[in-house]
């Protein structure tokens, strides 16, 4: 018996989003008198699996199958099902990324567990029952869930857990072979495209986000978020209706059916915040709200507002943090 | 070639969340019910892809109670050939995927779409159980599909980009935009979609897996606190000190 963590890697290192599943993990394991496995899946290297000792986790199975660099459904599916049933795992926790949800729903009906997903909390365990917390209706609400059965499934969201660092603990890396065929890598990607990203940080994986609206007034003015965003190590991201006119790409609009992003600070600029776009940020910690129109809804959902034009206001914003060091 | 859609019945974005008393159930009372935004990519793609092809069936597909009929009459005003209801409300993911999985086996449809999460539960679950039950891939979540033939290429969503991806028919996909622009019902759609066929059916398969035992709504907001225009380097003071975010 213990607990299974998937651990997504990208480039050699381990994702942000992984090192706080690692930390659930290791919890949920001790919780249950048990110790935390790790299965690593995408392209990692030998030296930053062993530091996710430094999360908790005593051992990482590592399939070194160059085809896994790229996510495959079926190859990942199969290679952490196969982990798990080695590993007896009673308890899997992933990411609620994409890899994670689609592997994650699959894996679920394979090994025949419960699953919950957009979990935000440790586990209760109490007697027999198994509850988690998980976020609903668009971030308006929060669930217990109880989940059934001898095996369970944990999808946490992003930014929920604190990330573990007990520094100079590390993992045995075990090398792992789930015996995987063509036939597992059938739903291969042909090509992988990565988006250029403002500084190199992911939107779904920053902490710190700088957002823009229509009151940006064009996408000439994307200097003045860009700016704030480096000075701060934040993504950029933007309204629907900013993406829709292509001022700014698809891939960094957040909202209802956009990205959801829960960074520990929110910063929107000229943006009014309609309920779509709310629905997609309204768990962020910290929400800063930059407008000149003062009856804008967005200020009800912020901590911090400032009405003002975003022309003055970013700029002295990023010298502001400058000045910071 | 066969499409199946499935469709959720989700509560309109402006709906205020309450629960009842018991804090068990979410409260209808008074709430407007819409098909779930993230589907209507899904209904929209699939229409689109049937007039493309000129041939063809688009099935929508409901897992819930009687009240959920008028989207569904809606689906098909949008352009679906003929809808199934598996009368049932939906407890679970793992539930609704088996009743779906179910149809599908007996149905023997090409393409499987829906969105890639309900905006109420946010579960992002469904599609990649329908691909286990049937054993046939899942591709989630897509932003664009073509068909060639029985090969679709579908661009999916990854972390920092996407994937190119192909498989071949017959397959699952969860949608996402910007997949098409989701189409609203003409009068002409409204009129017959009166007459389209919209087929009941009770639910098979096991129960559910997981149960929501209570519903919370989260702590309300302090309220905001203002900072001048004129002295806006304050807010970032106030970030590092006091809210500790950077």
């Amino acid at each position: 018996m213990s607990v299974l963590v998937v651990v997504e890697c990208d480039g050699g290192e381990v994702k942000k989003s992984s090192l706080e599943v690692a930390s659930y993990g290791s919890q949920v394991a001790q919780l249950l008198g048990t110790s935390a496995t790790a299965v690593a899946v995408g392209e990692a290297t030998e030296a930053n699996l062993a530091k996710l000792g430094e999360q908790g986790i005593t051992k990482v199975l590592y399939d070194a199958e160059p085809r896994l660099k790229d996510f495959v459904n079926g190859a990942y599916t199969k290679l952490i099902a196969a982990a798990a049933q080695q590993e007896d795992a009673k308890v899997i926790v992933l990411a609620n990324s994409n890899i994670g949800a689609a592997v994650g729903s699959r894996l679920s009906v394979r090994l025949q567990a419960s699953l919950a997903t957009n979990v935000v909390e440790l586990p209760k365990a109490d007697g027999g029952s198994f509850t988690v917390k998980r976020g609903a209706f668009s971030g308006k609400a929060f669930a217990d869930v109880t989940l059934a059965g001898e095996r369970k499934i944990i999808a946490v969201k992003k930014n929920s857990i604190e990330a573990l660092h007990e520094a100079g603990k590390t993992a045995e890396v075990v090398s792992f072979s789930a015996q995987l065929s063509d036939a597992d890598f059938a739903d291969a990607p042909k090509q992988v495209v990565l988006q250029d990203q403002a500084g190199g940080i992911l939107l779904p994986e920053a902490d710190k986000v700088v957002s823009g609206g229509r009151g940006m007034k064009g996408p000439e003015n994307w200097k003045l978020i860009e700016d704030l965003a480096q000075a701060l190590g934040a993504a950029t991201a933007c309204s629907k209706p900013v993406s829709d006119v292509d001022w700014r790409p698809h891939h960094e609009h957040v909202g209802q059916t956009g990205i959801t992003v829960s960074p520990n600070l929110y910063i929107a600029c000229g943006i009014s915040g309609a309920i779509q776009h709310l629905a997609g940020v309204n768990s962020s910690k910290v929400i800063v709200v930059i407008n000149k129109d003062p009856e804008a809804p967005f200020f009800k959902a912020a901590d911090y507002g400032i009405v003002g034009d975003v022309f003055d206001v970013l700029p002295k914003l990023t010298q502001a943090v400058k000045e910071l060091g | 070639m066969k499409f199946l859609v499935c469709i959720s019945n989700v509560p309109d974005t402006t709906t205020k969340i309450t629960f009842t008393p018991d804090n068990k159930e979410f409260n209808k009372a008074g709430v407007q019910f819409v098909i779930n935004p993230w589907d209507e990519y899904a209904l929209t793609r699939a229409i689109e892809l049937k007039e493309a092809q000129g041939g063809g069936t688009v099935t929508v597909l409901n897992v819930g109670e009687a009240d959920t009929e008028p989207n569904i009459r809606k689906a098909l005003a949008i352009g679906a050939d003929d809808a199934i209801r598996v009368n049932a409300f939906p407890k679970d993911a793992f539930f609704v995927a088996q009743q779906i999985a179910n149809i599908a086996k007996d149905g023997g449809y090409d393409v499987i779409l829906m969105g890639k999460e309900s905006i109420d539960y946010n579960g992002f679950q469904v599609h990649g159980m329908v691909g286990e039950l049937l054993g046939i891939p899942t591709v989630a979540p897509a932003m664009k599909l073509d068909m060639s033939g029985n090969t679709a290429t579908l661009e999916r969503e990854i972390e920092g980009g996407k994937e190119i991806v192909e498989v071949n028919t017959p397959f699952v996909a969860s949608c996402q935009q910007p997949m098409c622009e989701p189409r609203i019902p003409n009068m002409r759609g409204i009129m017959t979609a009166r007459t389209k066929p919209l087929k009941v059916v009770e639910p098979t398969g096991e129960g559910a897996r997981t149960e929501v035992s209570a519903y919370a709504l989260p702590p309300a907001k302090q309220g905001v606190k203002l900072i001048p225009a004129e002295s806006a380097g304050e807010l970032i003071k106030l970030l590092r000190n006091e809210a500790k975010v950077i």
